[in-house]
């Protein structure tokens, strides 16, 4: 790889920030006044042992969850309450630990869906708008023309060519993944929030997605946030790197400093009782 | 224009010219289409000609000349193609690199070459070229067809190929007689000219370049398109490797000579789908390709429901019976003809349909010998499947089976203009137009290859048939004996083997020993189907390969083979006395196969000693360590302990003995 130019450094724009969120559940807290900071272009991984609050951090940033204290700002504008779909028109799209798609459609009409978000209402409103793609007539089906072009570049750019017309569910695992960030892409999405992309991956899938991750953070120019349990994986994908455990963060700064940092080493390998 | 006029006795006589023909009197007809997106692209032939004129005048300002090697590396791309036809406008040699090649072997092509420029497909050819040029000094300009990923990569002498051809537009804009004189330049080429050097993949040692000159190609196609009658209306899809001179033939230079199009699949795992839709009418694919399409519709009928499947064996047993009768033209009752033309709207052209096959008018096979059940399979379905016999010396045709003189035993009769003999030592010679000029940079090779009278060694031993046709039995240097004095054509054991759908690859070894042993490779696809539907559990291929149920299997079918080869008694000697299943796939990232997948027998049975020498030592079980590359060229081990299987051998029957 020649990319290791183009890192961003600490002039870049904050796209995204977490100021002291925390967040519970009856009497769990999950997140305990975390504050972190994603900047424009980078790949940031948050990571920590199992239930230290990763997915849930991932949750409340696309607004799937809503935390009881702290401030988000997204692209400057502070908020506290917004819902999912808001957070996607807004240009957050995300993948699941689980692969979630449409298990009877193809790959492509799964990566379709990922537009929908994107759809110009136009003049007509919503419910105009299906009837002209009920019809297939005009300006419905200029649109549809457009959203299938940037579908098929974002098929291209996976590799996913030869599975274009087959049902999602009968795809492995890890071509299910693939098209899983075919769909988030196709959002066009300014962060991508990655949850646990490698998770059940052989090596040669997890440096195929590695690639790709890379790819579209140079290729698009998106920001990515990233779960991820491979300690290579991560070290090797991101620029900067939060660790969380039991809630809390307990370390933030670039590869290197976190896997040198002592609280990363005890919350991996355990304290000695002694 | 009518496609009868069009064809042999039009002029032309190197590829350039022939695209300035093609371009006035084919205009505006398909030459070449690509799918890009999902949806096919095509170029008219003027539309070529404008392309190829822009890249050589690029080429051009950038340095190419008379007598440079240009490499072309990368999948079936009409962007690569153009580049053959745009360095020959140019006096320049295009050199055509297999693109599954690890840096070493393609550094040692480039270098042996002379190429100062090289054409590529995308980054993953561009990397690999980037570390050639860290040890090999000759490549100065390397041209991309793919920009992607390859927007950080800095470097003089690296060029998209839009800046190419921009690069050709200014050098027009700038030079109002340039485009004249390139004209003026082609005229000059002449069918005399060196137009291509093929490398040989080799099945020995280091590989060959293979000089054609445009007369060798260009003779041949044409003769060959006419003996098919082959016109602009053909489809054609070009998937396979480019620097093999199959491909070079029939995707390039019959599509110059007929003047058809041809379809350059979306990617190689889209080539199925593709094939479909183009539904090519002249198709050729090696045995393999035949097998594989042939083991996954077995499978997927396997998993079909009851009456799908009761239909299709049903009307396949009818094809059996009458469709190649019916191919052949010969008299078949009518209650056979009813049955079969129910069956073809029932299930042979649904199927045909499937498998992208309708429309082929003419296909064909070569490169290994392709088991008869397979061969008659396609040809009972109404595909007009012919087998030749060729070799990169001879620009592909040496013999080809005329329509209605197909046999699954034997190769076929003299391709147009060529001749035909065989050596004392039953080595197959051959002359005609499409012989090299020589091989390049190896006089020796050359001379050993090549008589004065201009009578190719070809290097496998066969015979002509009462019928006048070919008949291969194996290479003539692996033609050995056993210890009793009986003759050995392993290729011939491992063919006999390798029809079963559940073997992939077969070695056998006998020359100079007491008896004939085999290595195995099962395939993984049709047994692992079976150990699925048998509830057999395996993890990897290591797994399933020594399960004893497989083990069973497999001893049934070398058991047949024996059978089989009791029955024939010049091979009789051979039949197997023992066998192992490899614990590792041949793979030709570790040497063992060709890049055309050729079994290197040698070469196995010294990476494999300990195995072999355990096959003759009597022992039931063995234990090895192998060293295996990965795709990444990476390399790990793996170690195994291996069972062997002792085989009964059957007496040939007394009365053919006597008869011989």
């Amino acid at each position: 790889m020649m990319q290791e130019a183009a890192r961003p450094d600490e002039t870049r724009e904050i796209l995204l920030s977490v100021d002291n969120v925390s967040l519970s559940f009856g009497g769990i807290k999950a997140i305990q006044e975390v504050s972190f900071d994603i900047r424009r272009g980078e790949i940031r991984a948050i990571i920590g042992p199992n239930g230290a609050g990763k997915t849930s951090m991932l949750n409340v940033i696309n607004g799937f969850y809503h935390p009881q204290d702290g401030i988000i700002t997204f692209k400057g504008q502070e908020r506290r309450r917004m819902l999912p779909s808001f957070a996607a028109r807004q240009g957050i799209a995300r993948t699941f630990q689980n692969v979630a798609l449409f298990t009877g459609m193809s790959t492509l009409d799964n990566i379709m869906t990922g537009r929908v978000p994107r759809l110009e209402k136009g003049l007509l409103g919503e419910i105009g708008q299906i009837l002209l793609q009920a019809v297939y007539l005009g300006p419905a089906q200029r649109s549809e023309m457009d959203q299938r072009k940037l579908v098929e570049e974002i098929i291209d750019f996976l590799e996913i060519q030869h599975i274009r017309r087959t049902p999602v569910g009968r795809l492995p695992y890890g071509l299910q993944k693939r098209v899983e960030l075919g769909r988030a892409l196709a959002m066009e999405p300014e962060l991508l929030l990655l949850d646990e992309p490698m998770a059940g991956m052989n090596l040669e899938e997890k440096e195929d997605m590695s690639r790709f991750i890379l790819d579209v953070n140079d290729h698009y120019g998106t920001t990515i946030a990233l779960i991820e349990h491979d300690m290579g994986v991560v070290m090797d994908l991101s620029d900067r790197v939060v660790v969380l455990e039991y809630g809390r963060l307990i370390a933030d700064g670039t590869p290197e400093v976190v896997q040198a940092n002592q609280a990363v080493m005890d919350a991996y390998l355990g304290v000695p009782h002694d | 224009m009518s496609a009868g006029k069009f064809g042999p006795q039009a002029d032309g006589d190197s590829f350039p010219k022939l695209l300035v023909r093609n371009a006035s009197e084919l205009a505006g007809r398909p030459a070449i289409r690509e799918k890009d997106l999902g949806i096919w692209q095509s170029w008219s032939w003027d539309q070529v000609l404008d392309e190829v004129r822009r890249l050589a005048l690029g080429m051009q300002a950038l340095g190419l000349g008379r007598g440079d090697k240009i490499a072309i590396v990368g999948d079936n791309r009409p962007r690569l193609y153009w580049t053959f036809v745009a360095a020959q406008s140019l006096g320049a040699i295009p050199v055509p690199v297999y693109q599954d090649s690890v840096a070493e072997e393609m550094a040692y092509v480039l270098e042996h070459a002379e190429a100062h420029f090289a054409m590529v497909e995308d980054q993953e050819q561009v990397d690999k070229l980037l570390q050639i040029s860290e040890t090999v000094e000759c490549i100065r300009h390397i041209i991309y067809d793919d920009p992607r990923g390859l927007r950080d990569y800095e470097g003089g002498h690296l060029h998209s190929f839009t800046a190419v051809q921009k690069l050709g537009e200014e050098a027009m804009a700038g030079d109002a007689g340039l485009e004249e004189r390139w004209l003026a330049g082609i005229n000059e080429t002449k069918g005399s000219d060196i137009s291509v050097i093929l490398y040989t993949s080799g099945t020995t040692g280091r590989p060959k370049g293979v000089v054609l000159s445009h007369d060798n190609v260009l003779i041949t196609a044409r003769d060959a398109g006419e003996f098919e009658k082959l016109g602009p209306d053909e489809e054609v899809l070009a998937y396979l490797p480019m620097a093999w001179v199959g491909d070079h033939i029939f995707s390039y230079g019959q599509s110059y000579t007929s003047g058809f199009c041809v379809s350059c699949p979306e990617s190689p795992e889209t080539m199925l789908q593709d094939l479909r839709e183009i539904g090519p009418t002249y198709f050729f694919a090696p045995p393999r390709i035949f097998e594989n399409i042939l083991t996954t519709v077995m499978i997927r009928m396997e998993d079909a429901a009851a009456l799908k499947r009761r239909l299709f064996h049903y009307f396949l047993k009818v094809a059996r019976r009458a469709g190649e009768p019916i191919l052949n033209g010969e008299p078949v009752g009518l209650k056979d003809r009813l049955l079969y033309g129910l069956g073809a709207v029932l299930v042979y052209g649904p199927l045909k349909n499937t498998l992208g096959l309708s429309r082929v008018r003419i296909g064909y096979t070569a490169g290994e010998a392709i088991g008869p059940e397979i061969f008659s399979f396609y040809r009972s379905l109404g595909v007009n499947l012919k087998q030749l016999y060729g070799q990169t010396e001879a620009s592909v045709f040496v013999t080809v089976q005329p329509n209605g003189e197909i046999h699954a035993d034997t190769v076929g009769k003299p391709a147009p203009g060529v001749e035909i003999s065989i050596a004392d030592n039953g080595e197959v010679l051959y002359r005609g137009p499409g012989v090299f000029a020589h091989y390049y940079k190896n006089e020796e090779a050359t001379r050993e290859t090549k008589t004065e009278e201009g009578w190719v060694h070809s290097g496998d031993a066969g015979f002509i048939d009462d019928r006048g046709h070919l008949k291969i039995i194996d290479r003539a240097k692996d033609v050995g004996k056993l210890n009793n004095g009986a003759i050995f054509a392993p290729k011939y054991i491992e063919n006999k083997l390798k029809f079963y759908p559940n073997i992939k690859e077969a070695v056998a070894f006998g020359d100079q020993r007491d008896m004939c042993t085999v290595f195995l490779n099962i395939d993984l696809a049709a047994v692992g189907s079976w150990a699925e539907r048998n509830n057999v559990p395996y993890g990897s291929y290591q797994e399933l390969a020594a399960n004893p149920e497989v083990y069973g299997m497999i001893e049934a079918h070398v058991d047949e083979v024996n059978k089989s080869l009791a029955g024939e008694p010049r091979v009789s000697g051979s039949q197997i006395h023992r066998f192992l299943i490899l614990h590792k796939e041949l793979d030709a990232d570790d040497g063992e196969l060709t890049r055309t997948r050729k079994v290197r027998r040698k070469f196995i049975a010294e990476r494999y000693e300990p195995l072999v020498k355990a096959l003759y030592d009597g022992s039931t079980e063995t234990h090895i360590e192998t060293e295996v590359t990965f795709e990444d060229g990476r390399k790990g081990s793996l170690s195994a302990d291996i069972t062997i299987c002792d085989m009964q051998t059957y007496e040939p029957p007394v009365s053919m003995e006597a008869a011989q």
